[in-house]
């Protein structure tokens, strides 16, 4: 009887999908996967580069066994992986993930010279002030008001806001952009809570809390109901 | 068993050792028994201000070394009958002469014979810092209607939270001018109690006689005429648990005409 394929290759319309078998051994699988590569990629040689997604299964790879798989199919000239989904992860990913959806929430002054940091949102019943650092992977809000420094966003994502009762930070950090606070201070009234995003130039821009329900809808996380 | 209160500001310059030799000298006229500690080893002046200068024999450092006991180095203040007395700092060593677990130790011994122990403790968040408020009970963080004095009593603030065993400290505001605060030149009261929010435990005017006295020795605190005396008296008054309303710094003579561009929001 004829052994069942490791590796299934399939065209879809954006590229080439690879279906690895999650029974196999891994060094079985590298070497089918060289022979079915092998053959493939004769065929085009003068055809523009070809997205790959690999979708594994149930099996779990290291760090080093995914570079190893990007190395091996780049060297089959017009290939480039795109993906590699599994269906799998490890505790201590599950672990980051949950805490990077959490909100975390602290009741506290953040004082000159203290820096709080968390993974997730953070929701701060207090204050920051001057010299003072708030630092979240997610979004922060911010309950009372925010004199010192507030970087939202902290692991790349730009789509997070900051959010304060009294704006009137030291400076403001959403990802990698930074803005600070005008050099010369007017005297402002005592306005409405206040929100800073990033819009379409790139900029911090603040503006009032109510336009968020428009520009990020996802911080709406309630399900179902109406 | 008395209680450790220790004077911290983080900035210099905004009048620790007065507010010390001030708040020390106004409890024992309240007829409690009182030990200031001066903590600032190296750059001690809590003696000279005392006008006990004189007197030094032995020094803390010379205490927690063992070169001497405690009440070798304890120098009574003759002013009062048995009630004040100063321990002071070294001048020849420097802050790293004393460890915190030392300090803590020497505090709790002077804990049994005195109702209150006033530590003055250095600026900066350093070592001396750290030796001062190891034994501490109480905090007492003084500042000046200055951004930067507040921002350092803010900073300092958040490392007495972070202490076990100290209480959230209380706030004394110094060098108060009147004129500058009514114009908004100056933070006022308000302004720094909020933003700083703990509590305020007195507010002390900038009052020319308090450089004068120092300068002679003589605590402000003993000379009942000066506002800033009244101020330190109520400070005392206050730690004992009586209540005290705040002090009015205003003068008198502001005639309704003041007033009316007060209500208008004219300067």
């Amino acid at each position: 009887m004829k052994k069942t394929q490791n590796v299934l290759i399939k065209g879809t319309k954006d590229g080439l999908t690879l279906h690895l078998d999650d029974q196999c051994s891994y060094t079985e699988l590298k070497r089918e996967l060289n022979d079915k590569l092998s053959e493939s990629s004769r065929l085009n040689e003068e055809s523009p580069l070809i997205t790959v997604k690999v979708k594994i299964g149930n099996r779990y790879l290291t760090d080093e066994q995914k570079e190893e798989l990007h190395e091996f199919v780049r060297q089959k000239k017009n290939l480039v992986i795109d993906s590699i989904e599994s269906n799998v992860l490890t505790k201590s990913e599950a672990e980051r993930m949950k805490a990077e959806k959490e909100i975390v929430s602290v009741a506290k002054i953040v004082r000159s010279g203290q820096v709080l940091e968390v993974p997730g949102d953070l929701l701060l019943i207090g204050d920051v002030n001057p010299g003072g650092t708030v630092v979240a992977g997610g979004n922060i809000f911010v309950m009372g008001s925010l004199k010192g420094i507030a970087h939202a966003g902290a692991g790349g994502n730009t789509n997070a806001i900051i959010s304060a009762s009294e704006m009137m930070p030291t400076q403001l950090r959403i990802s990698h952009h930074i803005n600070r606070s005008p050099d010369i201070k007017e005297d402002v009234e005592k306005k409405d809570m206040e929100c800073a995003y990033i819009d379409q130039n790139d900029q911090i821009v603040i503006d009032r809390l109510q336009v968020l329900i428009h520009l990020r809808p996802n911080l709406t996380t309630l399900e179902g109901g109406s | 068993m008395g209680e450790a209160i220790v004077i911290t500001s983080g900035k210099g310059g905004v009048g620790k050792t007065t507010t010390s030799a001030n708040i020390g000298t106004a409890l024992a006229l309240q007829g409690k028994r009182v030990c200031l500690v001066d903590t600032d080893i190296g750059l001690r002046n809590l003696d000279v201000v005392m006008g006990l200068e004189n007197r030094i024999i032995y020094d803390l450092v010379d205490v927690v070394n063992e070169r001497c006991k405690i009440h070798q180095a304890l120098v009574k203040d003759k002013r009062f009958d048995d009630l004040l007395y100063l321990l002071p700092a070294a001048q020849t060593s420097d802050k790293t002469a004393v460890q915190p677990e030392q300090m803590k130790k020497l505090v709790d011994e002077l804990k049994q014979e005195y109702d209150y122990i006033i530590i003055d403790c250095p600026a900066g968040i350093e070592q001396g810092y750290k030796n001062a408020v190891a034994g501490a009970d109480k905090a007492i963080v003084v500042t000046t209607p200055e951004v930067s004095a507040v921002r350092d009593a803010d900073r300092i603030i958040g490392l007495l939270e972070k202490e076990e065993g100290v209480e959230p400290p209380r706030l004394v505001i110094n060098r108060i001018r009147n004129h500058m605060m009514e114009n908004g030149d100056m933070l006022d009261v308000d302004e720094i109690t909020t933003h700083l929010s703990i509590d305020l435990i007195g507010i002390v005017a900038d009052d020319d006689e308090v450089i004068k006295a120092s300068n002679h020795g003589e605590p402000i605190a003993l000379n009942p005429n000066s506002k800033a005396s009244i101020a330190y008296r109520n400070i005392a008054r206050r730690i004992l648990g009586e209540s005290v309303p705040l002090q009015v710094l205003e003068e008198k003579q502001k005639g309704v005409f003041s007033k009316i561009k007060k209500f208008f929001g004219v300067k």
